[in-house]
């Protein structure tokens, strides 16, 4: 029996075989490359490492609760927080106005279009140097205008009034061409036919901006501004070309303050307890917006 | 559709003043790189010559070609890394069926909860006990696979006629030659913005170049600058925008090529 019953089952798990075949690569890299480095940071989150970064001692939760007493890393959560809400709300705004402008439908529009899209083009690191220079308290354009205008000089991102601030400034400049791209597609996306009624009504352009290009753009801003929170909370590059973390750790961002903590000073635990949090961070944030985002987003 | 002139007016005056705003950082960097040290000190907008000195001396401090060439191979390596690997288990996703599939589907789903930046110290020491420490692979395989890449390539093989499939199955067609032959050809705009979109996040990649490259042998470009930013002092900025532009030129032409097929297809991804 089970010698004629086994090519059924050969025969009928055919598909799975093949499917697997398709699917190895994909569940090997992310074997490899994402599940295990995420069970191994959580398990060395538990342990002080040598610098091997294998685990040595165990401390169970220690490393968390050294976390939570330390100022450093409660400054680098705040620090984080407010760069968050720098930048998100502003970047968001602005690369909505701007997908509206670029999407009516007047001669010569496909060039502002690049324009305002072309910060995707251009690298963290690149436009870090160039806000860098803009920055600097002597040559850069900001002081000069500055003073141009007999007002007193600020010490951009030397003075940690002023250096979150800052760099928000350059960070929103540079997600802006992303968002917009993004805005622009979703606009593009909407029936003409449900303005062409509107329109028939005689309703203004603000009322039809509300009442139809809002609700239809929500999957759309949904997506973005879920997008942007992630991007928001991962920012390295701009803080280690700009500031390194200073003056006075007002910048010392999350990722900065693991990569710091695990590759200058080689303290593996406590970085992957930091590494969880941003973990926590991110779950809670993504899972927060599709909740939210199921009642209020108006899908076509 | 009209569009009254006052109002066409104020638009058009809308689009210039904040594309302008938008574009200066990048034009302000461009008039730089033709600087020399006393015209930045002297505070002047527009170089006095637009002489290409700061572009030679950039080749000259830094190996900038070799850094170029490194971010071309990186950069093209993951884009067909990613092509491969993920439009195979996007056609896996639509036209196998399989016990199993939501299961794995929901694995894909839960990559992208995981910040890579939250992985990044096992990675390092994995790259580094496979002794892949300044290697290209190094720097490109744990980026093949990729969620976002499977779904938008999923989305777009939805919409290709179920008949196609039972067509060649009574054509005798085998599953592969199937995907190669007929779901590859019909799917090239997606495969083109999946392509274009990994090309560019690579180039542009800073954290990973840096924590794998210890050298200059594979090191990119964007580390390059990074190099570059913090050996100039003084009054040698016109050297370090020069550098600058020469990195961003590619992206931006890409950028510029692609825009609206990247938009098109970004904008599909996002939606389902």
């Amino acid at each position: 029996m089970t010698s004629l019953e086994k090519p059924g089952i050969w025969k009928k798990t055919a598909n799975g075989r093949t499917a697997l075949l398709y699917l190895l690569p994909s569940i090997l890299l992310f074997s490899v490359f994402v599940f295990y480095p995420m069970f191994r940071t959580i398990y060395l989150s538990f342990f002080l490492t040598d610098q091997n970064g294998d685990a040595a001692i165990w401390v169970g939760f220690e490393n968390y609760s050294y976390l939570l007493e330390s100022t450093a890393f409660i400054n680098s959560m705040k620090a984080t927080g407010l760069f968050v809400l720098y930048t998100v709300p502003i970047g968001i705004v602005l690369a909505l106005f701007f997908a509206l402008l670029a999407n009516e439908k007047l001669k010569g529009i496909g060039f502002f279009r690049t324009v305002y899209s072309s910060t995707m083009g251009i690298s963290v690191a690149a436009s870090s140097v160039i806000w860098l220079f803009m920055f600097n308290p002597s040559m850069g354009m900001f002081n000069r205008l500055l003073s141009l205008l007999n007002l007193p000089q600020i010490q951009w991102l030397l003075d940690p009034q002023w250096a979150l601030l800052s760099v928000s400034i350059s960070t929103i400049w540079m997600n802006i061409g992303f968002s917009f791209l993004i805005l622009l597609g979703g606009l593009q996306n909407i029936d003409e036919h449900l303005y062409e009624s509107s329109r028939i009504d005689g309703a203004g352009y603000f009322y039809r901006l509300r009442r139809i290009t809002l609700p239809m753009l929500s999957p759309t801003l949904f997506f973005i501004i879920t997008i942007s929170l992630i991007n928001a909370f991962q920012s390295f590059g701009q803080i280690d070309i700009l500031t390194q973390g200073g003056p006075s750790a007002s910048t010392n961002l999350i990722v900065y303050s693991i990569y710091r903590e695990a590759f200058i000073n080689y303290q593996f635990g406590t970085a992957s307890a930091q590494a969880v949090t941003l973990f926590i961070i991110i779950l809670v944030v993504t899972i927060l917006q599709f909740k939210l985002g199921e009642r209020r987003v108006h899908y076509q | 559709m009209t569009t009254s002139l006052p109002k066409k007016i104020w638009i058009y005056f809308l689009l210039i003043s904040t594309s302008f705003l938008v574009f200066f950082p990048v034009m302000y960097a461009f008039l730089i790189s033709f600087m020399t040290g006393p015209e930045l000190l002297q505070g002047k907008f527009l170089p006095q010559s637009f002489s290409l000195d700061n572009y030679i001396k950039v080749f000259d401090r830094l190996p900038l070609l070799n850094y170029l060439l490194n971010s071309f191979i990186v950069s093209v390596s993951v884009m067909l890394g990613q092509l491969a690997v993920c439009s195979l288990a996007a056609y896996a996703f639509v036209f196998i069926h399989f016990k199993g599939r939501d299961f794995i589907f929901f694995l894909f789903i839960s990559t992208m909860m995981i910040p890579w930046e939250a992985t990044m110290i096992p990675n390092k020491f994995t790259i580094q006990k496979l002794d892949w420490l300044n290697t290209y692979q190094g720097l490109t395989l744990p980026f093949f696979a990729l969620a976002f890449g499977t779904f938008l390539l999923r989305q777009h093989f939805k919409t290709i006629p179920k008949e196609l499939h039972e067509a060649s199955q009574i054509a005798g067609l085998s599953k592969f030659a199937f995907f190669r032959r007929v779901i590859l050809p019909v799917s090239k705009t997606s495969l083109v913005t999946l392509g274009a979109y990994g090309f560019l996040t690579t180039w542009n990649m800073y954290l990973w170049p840096l924590l794998i490259t210890t050298n200059k042998s594979v090191r990119t470009v964007q580390i390059g600058l990074k190099q570059l930013q913090s050996q100039e002092t003084g009054t040698e900025w016109g050297v370090v925008m020069a550098g600058v532009i020469v990195v961003i030129i590619p992206t931006l032409l890409l950028l510029f090529l692609g825009q609206k097929q990247l938009q098109k297809g970004l904008s599909q991804g996002a939606l389902k």
